[in-house]
């Protein structure tokens, strides 16, 4: 795309310019009143119409995606019609603010107002002016931290979440790697990586009936109609209770993280599976044309090859395990000493509706994710920008 | 070619696309503000006798019936679906049809948590279907409430509801005032022991009538073999909740009303002997293995609906079950009432505390002030807003009103019955008590008392410690 | 050919065999259930399908014709034991066949029972027919005669889902590849931390939001529209979305970027022409995933498209088909594979992007 600046070097023309000017102004005051009435009508045919369904849904799909990406060409279109200085300056907020200010206004403001929601009791901060909140009875300061620290159930939901942290990410993240890197080698690649992805298709609820199938116990003398179970029964032994197992607490804590690592090696395969497909043939080949082992080429090309990725997905896979809740929810709703930071939290403030307890737990919920930051923005600093 | 006011142009259509879609989005229909609550003295008009139903006089009802609030919609929020959904729809029909007011039923399971974030994000359905008043008894407290009693005169409410249904409404209001926390509406009988009744009539069993009989009967079928009961606690996230019925029964057998009611308001605290004292009493049952199907291991890990599966084997591996009529959905289809299965009253243990049944019923409770949610709040308070679960079955109405010619089905006019022949009745405990206690601590303590992970009063300390004050 | 190692294709296809056949076990028995009934769900396992050796009944005796004494000793049909013996089932001597008694001692009877080779081959298609067609409900009117409500169908559901989902995977996408972009190749003030900022942000679980979010919503009258489920699911899936593309877009070849900005390209024509081609396989596999996430989504199409019948998605359907107290959760096994289909068809439409060379071809030379 050339100089965008070029409006200033036409300029001093005579009657022709101004008709071109009257021209454009009319048509930038026409088009867009002919388009604003086009889509607000289409907006209303569609919400009244009693068209077919796909249809009204099929055009407001074309109507939201393509209103967005109209949105991204515009801005930037202006932008680099600015001179050049400004450019440069504005081009990165058209290309980062929509993103930022979308994440700010979902995600930023909510966490903020939380943690505003923390330092006040059950029922909230009252309904007066913000400042007097701070002087009101409700105000309670740093209390629901201490509570959070200091209450069985919750130091319970830390040390879950760490054994969570520990096992579930850990090998989540190695068999998605191993899955990967076997299915890149084999014939069967497109079936295998279709069957180790099929379980991130099936619903959480989906998931918990599935691995009642797999975990249910009947009483002895019953035929079991849990599989780990008749297995357990038929070689004699006494059937248990996985993961409603309290005997062996808090290791019956594994049995949910199966699940999760269950459902979660389908991610950590494809997005290794892409980044593998990112080294060059030639690479491999020169390589084994030196002669250099499988494992070799596995240990000391592959991985640091895609070393970045391996570090993006255990980021990410460390904190959807932080975050844990669905799983445990729909298998023990934290019963049997399996509570985590978010089943904590969602109890407290939907079940319990103690809204400033609740908060607490988020906030430290996110304080959690501190480490992971830290790491990741060592690792942002060696990214150098044009 | 460089179009510089193409842009423009595109800046202008996307702006009028986001006009469009904001404006586009017809605002919420203006709320016609509530008239102040006088006490109408309007022309009593409307076909009051051809409705069906009872008409409150003087009342918004009435004027509804005139037809004043036609076209107008009322949306109510609940937790039922499938098929209790199509339940309420049937009973708002007579309403729908007599006033033209559209009652839009929008609930599902998730209500528990969906009514907090609707109410906290300032837009609450017009009415809420509390099942746990307790829960009702949080946006009370918070003023978000509105009291029915503002315009419903007492004197109609003593008409259509025993006191005891009144008591169990009243709930504190934002200044700590009592309010009435809504209408009732259905409700589910608790104190019910299930059995299967032709094998029981070939066993030659006689359905106990006190405890003590129970308890014989419970050691004759050990004697004869089996286990007598089928228990199970198991509900995902709220695993335990059959503990606490069990516990509350023997609670209103084992000590007085004043006692129960001072538990549940939590002046009573739970390591108190009265509470320790009933629990004790089902853990005769529960705890010993030749009772229990599957022994005290398998309670905690039994889903409550799976529980009474066992009762209409062939022959039957177990033989007792107590559980609300609600469970009549987890029999077998095949299974008919009054054949294959049958039920009692589980019977008192001590005489002196008479026949108390236990309820836990749903709770209709207002928070948009307008005419004709008014108007529909009354029809709450009449056995015909229930209609459609009183001709099939499911629930029974609240109401003082309900002849048991409204009930369809026999089970539930039985149950009925059984209802209006005990001596006293009370709300299910649980569900009156603060969420953190009812919904979770004494959940959970039940669970750990049951699988034997934590000693009774360690149990009850933690649940007393979780009480909010 | 080179010479293959123990790392031989032999041992990549075994070892990737195993695992695949581990990780569709559980998968193959919720299959398998959903064409059984509730009752055969409940009382056996689903790999009775198979065949398998089971003790049938090939005669009854009635224990009290024969005047056994049951708090004895018994003697029948070949064998001796106790009550409790018998209950648990005794073999005869030669082990061919199996004496059982079953019920209580007032009710009991004495099967004779052999071991026989059986399979369970039981299929209905009730559960899905059920999901599909809705459950019908009998109604019985005042005056007695009973109807049938006939459920609602899938359909609109389905609809409902699309119509979420797919603006609900491109508007991310689209946003967080710009972000991605940007935070890569662009130097602008505050970009370390707006970026430490969105890894911050990945943790925040989106329940916190709901309530604010409705609160605006509200004011904005955008509450039960699709256009508030589109915004509200971009909002919590581009924290991922950004992060995710980021690492991907980073490790683009800084060369390659360079010669074009040499030719005087601007920034935007080489993200759309250069960057956006690229990045296709970190795009499809993105995709997939905000897909997969949308399209199960319960709690936000709750929140924010309400509860109303007309815009229910298909995750809200199947949970209410499952009834107020859960009594139809059988139901679910059907609707597992029902709602999996389209998600499985995006994951084989989008797989053909995940290709070697993509790189190295697209890069001019």
């Amino acid at each position: 795309m050339a100089q965008f600046g070029s409006l200033e070097r036409k300029k001093g023309g005579g009657v022709s310019e101004l008709v071109g000017w009257l021209g454009r102004l009319f048509l930038a005051i026409a088009i867009p009143l002919l388009a604003f009435a086009v889509i607000y009508y289409g907006f209303i045919w569609l919400r009244d119409s009693n068209a077919p369904k796909w249809l009204t849904a099929a055009v407001a799909i074309v109507w939201g995606v393509g209103g967005v990406a109209v949105l991204y060409w515009v801005f930037n279109g202006l932008v680099e019609r600015l001179p050049d200085e400004w450019t440069e300056r504005l081009q990165p907020f058209v290309f980062v603010g929509p993103a930022m200010a979308i994440l700010i206004w979902y995600l930023a403001l909510p966490s903020v107002r939380t943690f505003y929601l923390s330092l006040f009791g059950r029922d909230g901060p009252p309904d007066v002016g913000f400042f007097q909140t701070f002087t009101s009875d409700a105000f309670v300061g740093f209390q629901n931290y201490i509570a959070v620290f200091s209450e069985r159930l919750l130091t319970e939901a830390l040390r879950n979440n760490l054994m969570w942290i520990v096992f579930g990410s850990t090998l989540s993240v190695a068999l998605g790697l191993v899955v990967a890197t076997l299915a890149d080698r084999s014939r069967f690649e497109r079936t295998a990586k279709s069957l180790i992805f099929l379980p991130m298709a099936i619903s959480f609820v989906g998931a918990g009936v599935i691995w009642n199938f797999m975990y249910d116990i009947r009483p002895v003398g019953q035929p079991q109609i849990g599989l780990l179970n008749a297995i357990l029964t038929s070689v004699g032994a006494s059937p248990v209770a996985w993961d409603k197992w309290v005997a062996i607490q808090p290791w019956n804590n594994l049995f949910l993280i199966v699940i999760v690592i269950w459902l979660q090696a389908g991610y950590a395969m494809v997005l290794f599976s892409a980044a593998l497909k990112g080294i060059p043939e030639e690479i491999l080949e020169a390589s084994r044309v030196d002669g250099a082992t499988e494992i070799q080429i596995f240990t000391r090309i592959m991985i640091p090859y895609i070393m970045g990725t391996i570090i993006t997905v255990w980021t990410t896979v460390v904190i959807f395990t932080l975050k844990i809740f669905d799983v445990v929810w729909v298998m023990t709703g934290g019963q049997f000493g399996t509570h985590v930071i978010a089943t904590q939290f969602y109890r407290q403030s939907f079940t319990a509706r103690n809204s400033g307890y609740g908060s607490a737990i988020a906030i430290v919920l996110l304080v959690t994710v501190i480490p992971v930051m830290i790491y990741n923005l060592r690792q942002f600093r060696q990214q150098e920008a044009f | 070619m460089k179009r510089s006011w193409f842009s423009i142009l595109a800046v202008l259509l996307v702006l009028s696309m986001v006009l469009a879609a904001c404006g586009a989005t017809e605002a919420p229909p203006e709320a016609t503000t509530a008239p102040e609550a006088e006490p109408t003295q309007a022309e009593p008009s409307g076909p009051v006798a051809e409705v069906g139903f009872a008409v409150m006089p003087g009342g918004f009802l009435e004027r509804a019936l005139a037809g004043e609030f036609s076209g107008t919609e009322v949306t109510v929020d609940g937790p039922f679906t499938n098929p209790d959904d199509i339940r309420f729809n049937e009973s708002m029909a007579a309403f729908e049809e007599a006033t033209g007011i559209n009652v839009n039923y929008i609930g599902d399971k998730t209500f528990e948590s969906r009514i907090t974030i609707s109410v906290d994000a300032g837009d609450p359905p017009d009415i809420a279907d509390f099942p746990q008043p307790g829960a009702a008894a949080t946006f009370a407290r918070r003023g978000h409430i509105i009291d029915p009693t503002t315009w419903i005169p007492q004197d109609w409410l003593d008409q259509q509801y025993n006191q005891s249904w009144l008591d169990m409404a009243m709930v504190s209001g934002e200044g700590g005032e009592i309010i009435t926390g809504g209408v009732w509406h259905r409700f589910n009988g608790k104190s019910l022991v299930w059995y299967p009744k032709d094998d029981w009539d070939a066993a030659g069993y006689e359905i106990p009538v006190t405890w003590d009989e129970l308890m014989a009967l419970t050691q004759q079928i050990a004697d004869d073999g089996d286990t007598a009961w089928c228990i199970g606690i198991g509900s995902d996230a709220a695993t335990g909740w059959p503990a606490t019925d069990w516990t509350e029964e023997t609670m209103l057998r084992t000590t007085s009303l004043e006692n129960y009611d001072a538990w549940v308001a939590g002046t009573l605290p739970f390591d108190s002997p009265e509470v320790k004292n009933a629990i004790e009493a089902w853990s005769e049952i529960w705890f010993n293995d030749a009772y229990v199907y599957g022994g005290r291991d398998a309670i905690v890990s039994t889903f409550f609906g799976d529980a009474p599966t066992p009762l209409f084997e062939d022959p039957p591996q177990c033989w007792l079950h107590k559980q609300g009529n609600f469970i009549t959905g987890f029999f077998p289809e095949t299974a008919e009432a009054g054949v294959d299965y049958d039920f009692f009253y589980l019977p008192p243990i001590d005489d002196q505390y008479g026949k108390p049944f236990l309820v836990a019923g749903d709770m209709m409770s207002m928070f948009n002030d307008r005419p004709e949610v008014r108007a529909l709040m009354e029809y709450f308070t009449t056995p015909q807003s229930a209609s459609g679960w009183l001709q099939n079955g499911g629930a029974l109405a609240a109401h003082l009103t309900a002849t048991p010619d409204l009930y369809g089905v026999d089970l539930e006019r039985g149950i009925a019955e059984l209802v209006t022949e005990a001596t006293s009745f009370r709300f299910d405990g649980s569900d009156l008590m603060p969420a953190e206690v009812g919904s979770g601590a004494f959940w959970t303590g039940m669970v750990d008392y049951v699988s034997g992970t934590a000693d009774l009063d360690t149990v009850l300390a933690e649940i007393d410690a979780a009480w909010p004050r | 050919m080179k010479k293959r190692k123990w790392t031989g294709p032999l041992f990549i296809n075994g070892v990737l065999a195993l695992l695949v056949i581990i990780w569709s076990i559980p998968t193959i028995g919720l299959f398998v259930s959903s064409f059984r009934t509730r009752f055969d769900i409940q009382t056996s396992g689903w790999w009775n399908i198979l065949p398998h050796r089971e003790w049938q009944t090939v005669s009854t005796v009635n224990p009290q014709e024969l005047g056994l004494d049951p708090d004895g000793v018994m003697e029948v049909e070949g064998v001796t034991g106790t009550f409790e013996e018998l209950r648990e089932g005794v073999q005869s001597p030669e082990g061919d066949t199996r004496v059982t008694w079953l019920g209580n001692k007032r009710l009991g009877r004495i099967e004779v029972q052999e071991r026989v080779w059986t399979v369970t081959w039981d299929f209905s298609l009730d559960n899905y027919k059920q999901v599909l067609l809705g459950a019908s409900v009998e109604i019985t009117n005042p005056d007695g005669s009973v109807e049938a409500a006939p459920g609602q169908d899938m359909s609109q559901a389905f609809l409902n889902s699309v119509a979420v989902s797919i603006p609900s995977t491109l508007i991310p996408i689209l946003i967080a590849a710009f972000a991605a972009y940007g935070f890569a190749w662009m130097a602008f003030p505050g970009r370390r931390l707006l970026f430490i900022l969105v890894v911050g942000l990945l943790v925040v679980p989106l329940q916190i939001a709901l309530v604010p979010i409705l609160r605006d919503y509200n004011s904005l009258g955008l509450n039960g529209t699709f256009l508030a489920v589109w915004l509200a699911h971009t909002g919590f899936g581009l924290a991922l979305a950004t992060y995710l593309l980021f690492n991907y877009v980073s490790t683009l070849p800084r060369e390659t970027l360079e010669s074009a900005f040499i030719d005087g390209a601007s920034h935007f024509t080489v993200f759309t022409r250069l960057v956006l081609p690229l990045s296709v396989p970190a795009l499809a596999s993105f995709a997939i995933f905000q897909f997969l996430w949308v399209w199960n989504d319960y709690l936000v199409a709750l929140t924010f498209l309400g509860v109303d019948p007309t815009y229910k998605v298909l995750t809200q359907r199947l949970a209410d088909l499952t009834g107020t107290f859960g009594n139809q959760w059988h139901l679910l096994t059907a609707g597992a594979f029902v709602t999996m289909i389209l998600p499985l068809v995006v994951f084989f439409a989008l797989q053909r992007y995940f290709v070697r060379g993509l790189l190295a071809g697209s890069v001019k030379g």
